[in-house]
């Protein structure tokens, strides 16, 4: 059976001022969900909250991964039940090789979900929890020629120094590496070109399937050129206001934002 | 037979996460008695067999450090009571040239630590000293055939007493300051290495130093030739059982680098959190040589060590990096100092400090241009990584300059684990320690890379112990 993620009028606050206003939104594991808004609507706070950043403050709500209380876990712990965060800005964290953090990083998630087969340690007890370094070489190399990144990425620090379409595409390496359930894409399209683009939407497809569930977020239409959702919801003043099919998306590419915001303006007291 | 040793070795109360804090029970075979006169600078000489060349420089530095105050700067060492201390504890009847010569609790202590294992693997030669002595000595024998010499400083004055007198305290006299006048008077063990010219020492020669009596001071004294066109590297290692009450390690290292040699002393100083460590360290570089320190201190309650090249001719080169580590209730007060005394010399100060659980690290340094050094070139880089707002992090940079075609360079930055960093690792499924760990193992990597693998690996992992735990 599919797993879900069920969000129940979320209400998360930054810095004492409220931002989302009672969120409601399911997903399937193998459902592609778009989520649309102007800038300064709460679609990033939503990302951020969903996979436990602190600075995010829940006033009230749940969320359910498979019906276990996802807010009272660390981020860490998220990401171990299967929850994934492609991030707008991906962090760089000098002097940790990409190949290091990573190989840490799906150790710690498989290790936790029982697929890391504990093998006879050497020395430390760190090292017996550490996916085996060939099995782990292996998958990186051939998952970085998918994505059509330089190998020799995997010897750099993380993300330090890399241009914002490789930044992306190291996101979605790490997306494919460590399979979560859950994947929340925030403003993936952000800041490339149409080639990046391409290679991280085909990179994305490649991972959809019945295993995934993804929460798309985009500002504009054109990355759902390339990956097609299921569903498609307009978040505005920190609500839902609108949701639909794919065609919701093609008619506020038509329309703008605008229209959304006359249609759904709070009345005057 | 078996059992009875077994019952000698008891691990000793382990505070935290410092796994070496062990000890074994005394079973020294001479112990000087407690606090410092001329009669136990005489009788240590006495002891040893020592010229009277040898017995007149102890005596007098005894008199210097006597006549010498406390210093007032860098940390706190009020704390010491010179009359508590043992000044010379013989654990040993004589040196081992194979680890079976050593006495069994000693030999295994040191197995405990990793020494013999490390020697098979990866070592040209090992020194090992325990408490006051050397209790173990080994070179290759090829380097041995090639003349290559790495003994105790104690042995070298009995069979190479002309070249110890000829260079014994030229590059820190006793005068320098008053623990290096300590060590003078009282020093015992150390490495005596000289290297011949033109031969070059490819694998690591490496001494540890263990203290593991009780109200101890070790006052080791190491003292380096490279000739001409000859290459070495010597890497120290120490450790020390955890105790209630201080001990107290006053090291003087002077190595002379010769026209075109290259020279490099790795140390990765893990000494238990009760134990002052004051070390005096200088090299002096002629034309066309290098010098590096590699300058690792996790361990003691107060270090106060700033390595020091003296480049004297032409085209020297000095190099020093600096990892300092400062966990609860430490404080490492680090750095370097570089003289450019000579035209077309040049220099390069990285310093990389850790402070954690209310530490403080200092970076305090040196770089001094003397008048006729045209061309003189040095960059300093300082990065401090503080953890909490408990711990804290100094920086005293000096400059004196008396030149004025030179290039100067110092930058120096404070930075914090960014709540940022910490999500992002946290939110791919690395617990908050593990990804602490990650960040900082990542800040001093730059340097990390410069050490061996084996002392990588060593250097990673001890960062790692200092980690566990506490976050946040």
């Amino acid at each position: 059976m599919p797993a879900d993620l069920v969000i129940r009028n979320l209400q998360v606050s930054v810095a004492g001022k409220p931002i989302l206003r009672g969120i409601n939104l399911e997903i399937k594991q193998g459902e592609i969900h778009a989520l649309m808004g102007p800038n300064g609507s709460g679609k990033s706070t939503l990302s951020y909250a969903l996979m436990g950043h602190p600075k995010y403050q829940i006033e009230g709500g749940a969320v359910l991964l498979d019906g276990e209380n996802l807010l009272e876990m660390p981020a860490d712990e998220r990401a171990q039940k299967g929850m994934f965060l492609a991030f707008q800005y991906p962090t760089t964290i000098p002097g940790v090789t990409l190949a290091n953090f990573l190989r840490s990083a799906v150790s710690a998630v498989r290790r936790a979900r029982g697929a890391l087969s504990t093998s006879v340690s050497e020395s430390g007890a760190k090292r017996e929890m550490l996916m085996p370094m060939r099995e782990f070489r292996k998958e990186i190399t051939q998952t970085m020629k998918d994505l059509e990144i330089d190998v020799g990425f995997a010897r750099r620090y993380l993300n330090d120094g890399f241009s914002g379409g490789e930044k992306k595409r190291v996101e979605i390496l790490q997306l494919a590496m460590l399979q979560p359930k859950f994947a929340i894409l925030d403003e993936t399209d952000s800041g490339l070109d149409i080639d990046a683009l391409r290679i991280v939407a085909e990179g994305v497809n490649k991972l959809i399937g019945p295993d995934l569930g993804a929460l798309i977020i985009t500002h504009y239409q054109r990355l759902l050129d390339y990956i097609e959702p299921h569903y498609v919801h307009i978040l505005l003043d920190g609500q839902i206001v609108e949701s639909g099919g794919p065609q919701l998306a093609k008619e506020l590419e038509a329309k703008g934002y605008d229209w959304v915001r006359e249609k759904y303006a709070e009345p005057v007291a | 037979m078996a059992s009875v040793t077994e019952e000698r070795v008891e691990v000793g109360a382990i505070k935290g996460d410092y796994q070496f804090g062990f000890h074994d029970t005394d079973h020294s075979v001479f112990r000087a008695r407690k606090g410092l006169d001329r009669t136990i600078v005489e009788q240590i000489s006495g002891m040893k067999g020592e010229p009277d060349w040898m017995l007149d420089i102890r005596l007098k530095a005894f008199d210097i450090f006597t006549q010498k105050p406390m210093p007032r700067w860098g940390g706190h060492i009020d704390g010491i009571d010179f009359d508590d201390i043992y000044y010379y504890v013989k654990p040993a009847d004589r040196e081992g040239r194979t680890w079976d010569d050593v006495p069994e609790s000693i030999k295994n202590t040191f197995d405990r630590l990793g020494i013999p294992e490390a020697e098979k693997r990866f070592l040209a030669g090992v020194g090992a000293q325990y408490d006051s002595e050397v209790v173990y000595h080994s070179l290759k024998e090829d380097l041995q055939n090639l003349g290559v010499l790495f003994l105790s400083p104690d042995q070298a004055l009995q069979e190479y007493p002309d070249l110890m007198r000829e260079y014994f305290g030229t590059v820190i006299p006793s005068e320098d300051n008053k623990f290096a006048a300590l060590n003078t008077a009282v020093w015992s063990g150390g490495s005596f290495i000289y290297v011949p010219p033109g031969i070059e020492v490819d694998v690591p020669l490496q001494a540890y130093f263990r203290i593991n009596s009780e109200d101890m001071g070790q006052f080791e004294r190491t003292l380096i030739i490279v000739d001409e066109g000859a290459t070495v590297h010597y890497v120290e290692g120490c450790t020390a059982p955890t105790y209630s009450s201080e001990s107290l390690h006053s090291a003087v290292v002077e190595i002379i680098c010769k026209p075109r040699s290259r020279v490099r002393y790795t140390t990765i100083q893990n000494w238990a959190d009760n134990v002052y460590n004051l070390v005096t360290k200088r090299a002096v570089a002629y034309e066309n040589a290098t010098m590096e320190w590699v300058d690792g201190n996790l361990g003691s309650k107060l270090t106060m060590k700033y390595p020091s090249v003296y480049l004297r001719g032409e085209g020297a080169h000095g190099e020093i990096l600096s990892i300092a580590f400062s966990g609860k209730g430490q404080h490492q007060d680090a750095g370097g100092k570089i003289v450019h005394a000579a035209p077309n010399t040049s220099s390069l100060i990285t310093s990389k400090s850790i402070s954690k659980d209310g530490g403080r690290s200092s970076y305090r340094g040196l770089i001094k241009v003397t008048a006729g050094a045209t061309g003189a070139r040095s960059k300093v880089v300082c990065d401090a990584l503080i953890l909490d707002e408990a711990s804290r992090s100094d920086t005293y940079p000096v400059m004196e300059v008396d030149e004025a075609d030179v290039s100067i360079a110092h930058e120096a930055s404070v930075s914090r684990i960014q709540e940022e960093q910490l999500f992002y690792l946290m939110s791919r499924g690395i617990s908050e320690t593990e990804a602490a760990t990650m960040i900082v193992n990542g800040f001093i990597d730059p340097l990390v890379k410069e050490l061996p693998m084996e002392y990588a690996v060593e250097m990673n992992r001890l960062i790692e112990l200092q980690m566990e735990g506490s976050v946040g």
